[in-house]
């Protein structure tokens, strides 16, 4: 019924088009202006008023979507770096809603002001070589101020991860994710793509010495003011691991290991304060598109303090735990025994 | 002139004109008229429509096929946005002619991956690459440079028909086994390379992947020929500092292709290779459908190197002729020349230049070394001076203008906007510490789809109202013309504005719903503002195809100069003819832009006007 609907809507659209052309021309026909599609001094004025009334209109609607939908932006960064990026954010917003409003407002102003007229006559301004030295000089000035401020915030965001900080691995496949604490050696143990299976996801070498302590959980639970390197991995397609509200993102790439290193400095506790929202949670995304369930793909994300931390961790089972259980049961996983 | 007339052996050169037509590299041969006349016996249905070597055929060939693609490309997108404006609501409709794809009216995600894809593939390719600079490249090489026709009209012949199989291919792999690619426009491997992890990735990737060769072999025929053409075929008095810039920019645009394309077919190439014959270029150490794969030693990361390395290039490849046309428009309808001409010349060179060493600034979460990283964000920004200077020098050929607001000029000062609001965005995205937050989210979307996609849409619009005259002899309705752009206008906005803020609210791209994350659930209400305007867009296109059409066959007659040009185009008779010009071909003596010239008699001087008969105008030294 519907369907039949929607068809006969659309064909009725384009008879409508077809009678309103026939309009214009009889309408044209009655002017005596057929046979010539030639812009007159109406056509002019009529755009020339819509450009303006678009350019106001367009500030209107853009003022009104902002204020209306930045509540929707991302809360206050939850990592240390992304304080930083944040504010060198506002600044280039700054810098590009200035350039935005001159531009276009000149661009829609002329269009407008200047109209065609015969009796008017356009001046003959075919370069000034002073006009463009300014307009090529300012806007390298400006934007090799933003690269230098760029790259003092990339390189301090890419240096390498202090060495006490604690090692999480975030093991990505379709379509889920899984952390792999390093435990209380804060090591991993080496996995293999090759030892994967049901008691064994992750494909971790259980003769590696750093296997035992390892812990795999399906949540990913970060210590609030400590430095975490987390370190990526995929075993079939490309993820992307993507802590919006932590200013992180990076890929997990098969046959390559990856890493972006930050330091949580809200608790979930604290930004359900600061969203005023007690249902709030952090979340992890998968941002490179992956199958299917991509967009199912992703895992809750608790920051805590770091004594809660280490008791949700105590409370876990160990790699070394996990393995005795399925030999023992020959249990066909052991995230069903979490 | 017949097909059975080409056939020297290359297929090169002017000397398939058999019979001694005439020679496009030399223009002053003589006795074109009764060899036109009786050219008209040879044709046929066949010569003259389908095998047609004549460039301005070719170009009309071009333009109706991506107009066929962009529809298709159009009607995805509806049925995509409605999913996301109104996620899981039934569209009953949608079944009758999607069936499983879209059971009970509600579009299965896999395929709306696919959705995604094609639609980014037949827009990219298709529509602003094959389309626009197939059309206008066509059209305007020959008639702006005063040559007979291309430097080979049967390679040009050639570059249609793969462009052609191209569209085939892409239209046919709808319909195949497991749907179309499915893996994004960029079809970045493994998932493209393994049909175990997206059913599209069997044979739709395939046919994407051939499908991509042709396409590439139809970009390189093509380009060959547009660059040879503006380098050996220009009139006398044509020269390089004289050139309209529509075809400085069809040329640069010519030569990045040339440059680019070939990557991207050693890129396809391998790719086929990994899915076919068991090689490891981009894949390694997989687990995938229960067991491991054998493949060793591949990186994906590989590909997405090769991939991009054409990929930032063709967006300039896109971007470019787009703005080789408004600045044509904007001069002519401004009725004032274009400022800054050297500088515009200048910084085509300069972005096409630069455009080759920025491609890592889509790449900057992908694990790369963070130094190479700090290189792509300096060039990256680079980029931005020689764009801003473009916006600068068309804001001021418009200031203390006489502007007659055409479709075609609404539609360039449309181009300019946009080419403002997204360039803008770009110097945020090109910033790699920011764009660690925002790569992959609707941020991105809005950014390429208002500076590229918009803006070439508009670029591309805006030559067919310009030069639809010069195209089918006839004018397009204004009104219709007038409708269809502020319909356009206020849609881009309406749909593209609010994706930044669902950007910076942390939503990836992609993403058939918004379910995953509670804090997205309240953002519906965007993607239906969206989805709305997203439709009216697509309802105002069918207004231009209406138009289109209409004018094709029943539009008024256009006198010789409508629009009071001053380039060559307009001095050859409005009925198409081999060869352009019945007699003689006209000697250029001018720049193309003496538009308003102080005590000129008129408000422009065609270039084919000589010093001589403008002596109340000139200046010191032009005589
Ligand atoms: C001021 C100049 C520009 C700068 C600095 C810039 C920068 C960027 C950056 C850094 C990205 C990657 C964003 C990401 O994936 O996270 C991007 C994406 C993109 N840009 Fe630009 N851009 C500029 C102008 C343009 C122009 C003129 C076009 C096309 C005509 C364009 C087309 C695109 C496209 C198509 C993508 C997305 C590709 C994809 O991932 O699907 N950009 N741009
Ligand atoms: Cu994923
Ligand atoms: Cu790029």
């Amino acid at each position: 019924m519907i369907t039949t609907l929607v068809y006969v809507v659309l064909i009725l659209a384009i008879i409508a088009i077809a009678r309103t052309v026939r309009i214009f021309e009889l309408l044209d026909e009655l002017r005596g202006e057929r046979d010539t599609q030639e812009i007159n001094r109406s056509d002019n004025r009529f755009n020339g008023f819509m450009l303006l009334v678009f350019l106001i209109a367009t500030i209107v609607y853009f003022l009104y979507v902002t204020l209306k939908y930045k509540r929707f932006i991302l809360p206050v960064s939850a990592s240390e770096h992304g304080v930083g990026i944040d504010n060198m954010l506002y600044v280039n917003f700054l810098i590009i809603i200035i350039v935005f409003f001159i531009t276009q407002v000149l661009l829609f102003y002329f269009g407008y002001r200047y109209q065609y007229k015969k009796e008017n006559k356009a001046l003959f301004f075919p370069d000034s070589h002073k006009v463009e030295i300014i307009w090529t000089a300012i806007p390298a000035i400006v934007l090799i101020a933003l690269v230098v401020y760029g790259l003092v915030q990339w390189n301090k965001i890419m240096s390498p991860a202090p060495k006490d900080a604690v090692i999480i691995e975030l093991y990505a496949k379709q379509f889920d994710w899984t952390a792999r604490y390093a435990g209380s050696d804060n090591n991993l143990g080496k996995t293999d793509f090759k030892m994967i299976e049901s008691s064994n996801p992750l494909g971790i070498d259980a003769s590696d010495v750093h296997s035992g302590d390892d812990i795999i959980a399906k949540e990913l639970h970060l210590p609030v003011n400590t430095p975490v390197l987390l370190v990526m991995h995929s075993r079939d397609v490309i993820h992307s691991a993507y802590l919006p509200h932590f200013r992180t993102q990076m890929n997990c790439v098969p046959g390559m290991t990856t890493q972006f290193h930050l330091t949580p400095t809200i608790t979930t506790e604290e930004m359900r304060k600061i969203t005023k929202n007690n249902q709030f949670d952090y979340v992890l995304l998968c941002n490179k598109i992956c199958g299917v369930a991509h967009f199912n793909m992703s895992m809750k994300v608790v920051c805590e303090t770091k004594e809660e931390y280490q008791k949700w961790l105590g409370g876990q089972k160990t790699f070394a735990d996990n393995m005795k259980v399925s030999d023992e049961k020959t249990s066909n996983s052991i995230l069903v025994s979490k | 002139m017949s097909i059975q007339n080409s056939n020297t052996p290359t297929g090169l050169a002017s000397e398939h004109y058999a019979g001694d037509v005439y020679h496009t590299a030399e223009w002053h041969h003589h006795g074109h008229h009764d060899s036109d006349t009786d050219d008209a016996h040879h044709q046929n249905f066949w010569t003259k429509y389908v095998f047609s070597q004549d460039h301005k055929m070719i170009s009309k060939q071009f333009l109706i096929t991506a107009i066929v693609m962009a529809v298709v490309a159009m009607a995805m997108s509806t049925i995509f946005r409605l999913q996301l404006g109104w996620p899981g609501h039934k569209f009953p409709f949608l079944e009758s002619f999607m069936g499983h794809w879209a059971k009970d009216g509600v579009l299965d995600p896999g395929f709306y991956l696919a959705l995604v894809t094609m639609h980014g593939t037949i827009l990219v390719f298709s529509v602003l690459t094959g389309g626009l600079s197939g059309t206008f490249s066509n059209l305007l090489i020959p008639l702006q440079c005063g040559a007979r026709d291309m430097a080979s009209g049967f390679l040009n012949m050639l570059s249609y028909w793969f462009f052609l199989g191209f569209n085939l291919m892409m239209l046919i792999s709808l319909f195949v086994e497991g749907g179309p690619a499915s893996a994004g426009w960029t079809v970045y491997p493994p998932l493209s390379a393994l049909p175990e992890a997206i059913s599209g990735s069997g044979l739709g990737m395939t046919l994407w992947l051939v499908g991509m060769a042709l396409f590439i072999v139809s970009a390189l025929l093509g380009g060959i020929n547009y660059v040879c053409t503006v380098i050996n075929l220009r009139t006398k008095g044509l020269t390089m500092s004289r050139l309209p810039l529509t075809i400085w920019a069809f040329m640069i645009t010519a030569i990045l292709g040339i440059l680019s394309f070939p990557v991207l077919f050693a890129a396809a190439l391998l790719l086929i290779f990994d899915r076919s014959l068991g090689t490891s270029f981009y894949l390694s150490d997989i687990f995938i459908g229960g067991h491991p794969l054998a493949h060793s030693g591949g990186s994906p990361i590989l590909y997405q190197h090769l991939f991009w390395f054409l990929g930032h290039p063709e967006v300039y490849i896109i971007i470019i002729p787009a703005l080789g046309i408004t600045s044509e428009i904007i001069a002519t309808q401004s009725r004032k020349p274009i400022f800054g001409y050297k500088a515009m010349v200048g910084s085509i060179l300069g972005i096409a230049f630069l455009s080759f060493i920025v491609w890592g600034h889509h790449m900057f979460v992908t694990g790369m070394n963070p130094f190479l990283g700090s290189v792509f964000v300096l060039t990256t920004l680079i980029v931005a001076i020689p764009s801003a200077v473009k916006v600068f020098n068309y804001i001021a050929t418009m200031w203390r203008a006489n502007i007659v607001l055409s479709p075609g000029m609404l539609f360039a000062i449309g181009l300019v906007s946009f080419f403002i609001t997204g360039g803008l965005t770009g110097i945020i995205l090109g910033n790699s510490a920011l764009d660690i937050n925002i790569h992959d989210t609707y941020f991105v979307v809005a950014h390429f789809h208002i500076v590229m996609g918009s803006a070439a849409i508009f670029g591309m619009l805006g030559g067919v109202y310009h030069w639809f005259p010069r195209l089918y002899g006839r004018m397009m309705n204004k009104k219709l013309g007038y409708i269809h752009f502020w319909l356009s206008f206020v849609s881009v906005y309406g749909v593209f504005f609010p994706m930044h803020f669902l950007g910076l609210a942390g939503v990836p791209r992609r993403y058939y719903a918004d379910s995953a994350y509670e804090g997205f659930h309240e953002l519906v209400n965007v993607n239906s503002l969206i989805s709305v305007f997203a439709i009216i867009g697509a309802l105002a296109q069918l207004i231009f195809i209406y138009n289109f059409f209409y004018s094709v066959f029943r539009g008024p007659k256009t006198v010789q100069n409508p629009w009071k040009s001053n380039t060559l185009e307009w001095t050859a008779p409005v009925e198409h003819m081999h060869g352009n010009w019945p007699g003689d071909i006209p000697v250029v003596h001018r720049w193309a832009y003496d538009y308003s010239k102080p005590n000129a008699e008129d408000d422009y001087i065609p270039q084919t006007v000589p010093f001589s008969k403008t002596k109340s105008s000139n200046f010191p030294g032009e005589d």
